[in-house]
């Protein structure tokens, strides 16, 4: 029994945090919105060179092979900068997704070692999403089509863009037309599969939204020590200072459930969807109450265009529902609770 | 990371049960609030202490099984399953015995520690004052020193198992020029010397959990206090410090009113869908007993590899507090009319000891430092926010 994290592993963590504290300032993103793709080429190309893109691809492909654990700490960084970038769902889902597909060897060689080397986008199409993200970029989507799995080019997809209040989503309604031609896995095994593909989804979700919430206390940290009014930091106030407690005390007690989603998954436990949906639940729970919360500290600030808040919260909002909203996990979760001979009491927790 | 236990932890978890199987009463032990339950759960101590499991932390030496944290997680999962009885010692066992290792002499161990594991020392807390409640260093009971001993004269309240425990352990002022936190002094006195009045104080239960005492020219001898003189503070923000966050409220403890919980609502289902946000309750429930325990896992695991727990305690605290409190009310909302009952009540039917932890739930974020006082905590001190 050991639950902390590897020191390579934090380690890991650590450089891409100085890395996008650098590379990622509120300004850029900003800079990045106004652009039509909503994408910066330049930031892609950067990651890549962090190792980021190449996680989860397996060596034999010119990857590193890591997997679900390594992602639930960079999700975290991706979430606390607000990375305008769908990188996970190309680096650690299609990159998953890819490497399980059965014996189609060409599509792993033509595909892996691309996102590997960050020059793929590669967009992911599920039923409990009604929008593909980021799928005008995409070199290729992978589609869900009555759990089959379908491997489609850009030039095959019909697209419209469904824009969002958060100026980095790029939405699209996509339209296509299954064939065999198409088709990389059959319902039986893409069954499976899509299952994976939508827990590690809504893992690296919720492990944003644990990144987005530290980051919007953190702001709401630095304006409640710097803002005064009474002649005194607001910070000072009590009333203040446990609006934001509050919020500590969520993200405290959401992150150990994330990690354990985390490694229920890696480890490929029977109950790691319910662990993930409960992952899913807290962490959104904790992004939004963070949300809250910074917004009135921030008081009339936090309503304007110019603070930064708006551009983590907008993105907290939004996750809420992505890859799952919270009466689809809550449906999950129960389903496990109230479930005759479920395990639920003292010493169940790891089973 | 390794979610898994090990043989050796499974061994031991199994060697628990089997002992507690054999062991628990299996009617439920009078309230130790009364006389009676007092001595029921003092035998019971007893009992535990005979398999050596009164005090699985403690070292050998001194009546423990020297267990690391996560076996004592193991061994809190287990006695909470078993349905066994709560314990009268908590406060000596979990409180003051971590302080007494860190701070106490060779000789106070082995006079304290020994006695504590087997039940025939009970003790009870005495930091309060009437004017000293969420600020502690307002303390005013003083302890003057005379020769080889300190005379005690003032007040102590809401000193819990007071009435009819053995030992005290608490903070007197032994500085009388001294303000604030300064000056202050850790001594433990038996409660039995001549010039102490307890009062008992009836709870919300009508029962006398805590009570009034009253020093009246009280002396102890100085070798009774634990480190030194005026370094009070200091040990006792110690015995508040991680164990008071980690080890006053074991997650096994909230995990099986959340399986409790569950149970009743499916019994009940029928009545209890009704108001579909009881399920919803009831799912929040089940969901913070599962997140308080992984994050005690985390705690004891970070704390294997050397880490130091400050004001994070604050977070479980609140945490636990209010989660005992959803639990209680949800099931006081499932009962419905009869969630009023007293268990003796002729139709109380499967009401249970709902309506007790329910009233005990209410005391949670005040004692142990409010909720309010360890929101402070984590502002000031693990979010950097400015002192009021």
């Amino acid at each position: 029994m050991d639950f902390t994290f590897e020191e390579q592993q934090v380690a890991f963590r650590d450089a891409v945090r100085k890395f996008l504290m650098v590379e990622a300032a509120p300004e850029m993103l900003r800079e990045i919105w106004e652009t039509e793709s909503g994408r910066s080429r330049d930031l892609r190309a950067k990651l890549a060179d962090q190792g980021i893109t190449a996680l989860s691809v397996p060596e034999e492909f010119g990857g590193i092979g890591l997997g679900d654990l390594d992602w639930v700490l960079i999700n975290q960084e991706l979430g606390y900068y607000a990375i305008p970038d769908s990188l996970s769902d190309t680096a650690y889902l299609a990159a998953w997704l890819l490497t399980r597909l059965p014996s189609d060897i060409s599509l792993k060689k033509a595909w892996l070692p691309r996102i590997a080397n960050g020059t793929a986008r590669i967009a992911l199409g599920h039923p409990v999403n009604p929008f593909v993200a980021d799928a005008q970029l995409a070199d290729l989507l992978l589609l869900w089509h009555n759990d089959e799995v379908h491997a489609v080019q850009r030039d095959q997809v019909k697209l419209s863009f469904n824009p969002s209040i958060e100026m980095s989503r790029r939405l699209y309604k996509v339209e296509w037309t299954p064939s065999d031609a198409t088709r990389v896995a059959p319902a039986r095994i893409g069954r499976d599969l899509w299952e994976g593909v939508l827990n590690r989804a809504a893992l690296a979700v919720s492990a944003q939204q644990l990144g987005l919430a530290q980051r919007m206390l953190d702001l709401g940290i630095d304006h409640s020590a710097q803002r005064k009014q009474f002649g005194k930091p607001i910070g000072s106030f009590q009333a203040v200072k446990h609006q934001l407690a509050d919020v500590a005390v969520k993200i405290e007690f959401a992150k150990p459930v994330v990690f354990r989603a985390a490694q229920a998954l890696a480890t490929n436990r029977p109950r790691a969807a319910v662990h993930v949906s409960h992952a899913k639940l807290a962490a959104c729970e904790a992004a939004w109450l963070s949300a809250r919360r910074s917004m009135q500290v921030h008081g009339a600030m936090g309503y304007t265009w110019e603070a930064d808040l708006q551009m983590f919260m907008k993105r907290a909002w939004a996750l809420d529902a992505a890859w799952g909203d919270r009466a689809f996990h809550k449906t999950r979760v129960a389903k496990f609770i109230f479930a005759e001979g479920s395990e639920l009491g003292p010493g169940d927790t790891f089973n | 990371m390794r979610l898994e236990y090990t043989d050796r932890q499974q061994r031991f978890r199994q060697e628990v049960r089997d002992w507690l199987e054999q062991h628990v009463p299996k009617q439920p032990l009078r309230s130790f609030d009364t006389e009676e339950g007092f001595a029921d759960h003092r035998a019971w101590e007893g009992k535990l202490a005979g398999g050596r499991w009164s005090a699985v932390t403690w070292p050998k030496e001194v009546g423990g099984r020297g267990c690391d944290l996560i076996e004592w997680l193991i061994f809190e999962e287990e006695y909470w399953r078993a349905g066994a009885p709560l314990r009268v010692n908590q406060n000596g066992i979990f409180l003051l015995a971590p302080t007494l290792m860190e701070y106490g002499t060779e000789e106070q161990k082995q006079r304290f520690l020994p006695r504590m594991a087997t039940g025939e020392d009970i003790w009870a807390q005495g930091w309060s004052e009437p004017g000293a409640g969420s600020d502690m260093a307002a303390i005013r009971c003083k302890a003057v020193r005379d020769g080889d001993h300190y005379v005690i004269s003032g007040q102590k309240t809401w000193s819990t198992r007071a009435v009819w425990a053995d030992w005290l352990f608490g903070l007197f002022r032994t500085d009388p020029e001294s303000v604030r936190h300064h000056g202050l002094t850790f001594i433990l006195l038996p409660l039995n010397l001549p010039g102490i009045t307890i009062r008992p104080v009836q709870q919300l239960n009508g029962q006398t959990g805590f009570a009034e005492i009253f020093f009246d020219e009280v002396r102890v001898p100085v070798h009774n206090r634990l480190a030194d003189e005026g370094a009070g503070w200091q040990v006792a923000m110690a015995t508040a410090g991680f164990e008071r966050g980690l080890m006053l409220r074991s997650p096994g403890r909230f995990q099986q009113t959340a399986k409790s919980l569950v149970e009743l609502y499916l019994r009940h289902q029928a009545h209890a869908d009704a108001d579909p946000s009881v399920r919803d309750a009831v799912m929040q429930s089940w969901m913070g007993a599962e997140a308080y325990a992984l994050a005690t896992y985390r705690t004891a695991s970070r704390m294997a590899k050397g880490a130091q727990i400050g004001a994070e305690a604050s977070t479980n605290k609140i945490f636990w507090s209010e989660l005992d409190l959803l639990m209680h009310e949800t099931a006081m909302r499932i009962l419905g009319a009869r969630a009023e009952l007293m268990p003796h009540a002729p139709d109380a039917g499967d009401i249970g000891n709902w309506l007790d932890g329910f009233l005990f739930a209410q005391a949670g974020p005040i004692y142990a430092g409010t909720n309010e006082i360890q929101r402070n905590i984590i502002a000031e001190r693990m979010l950097g926010l400015p002192r009021s």
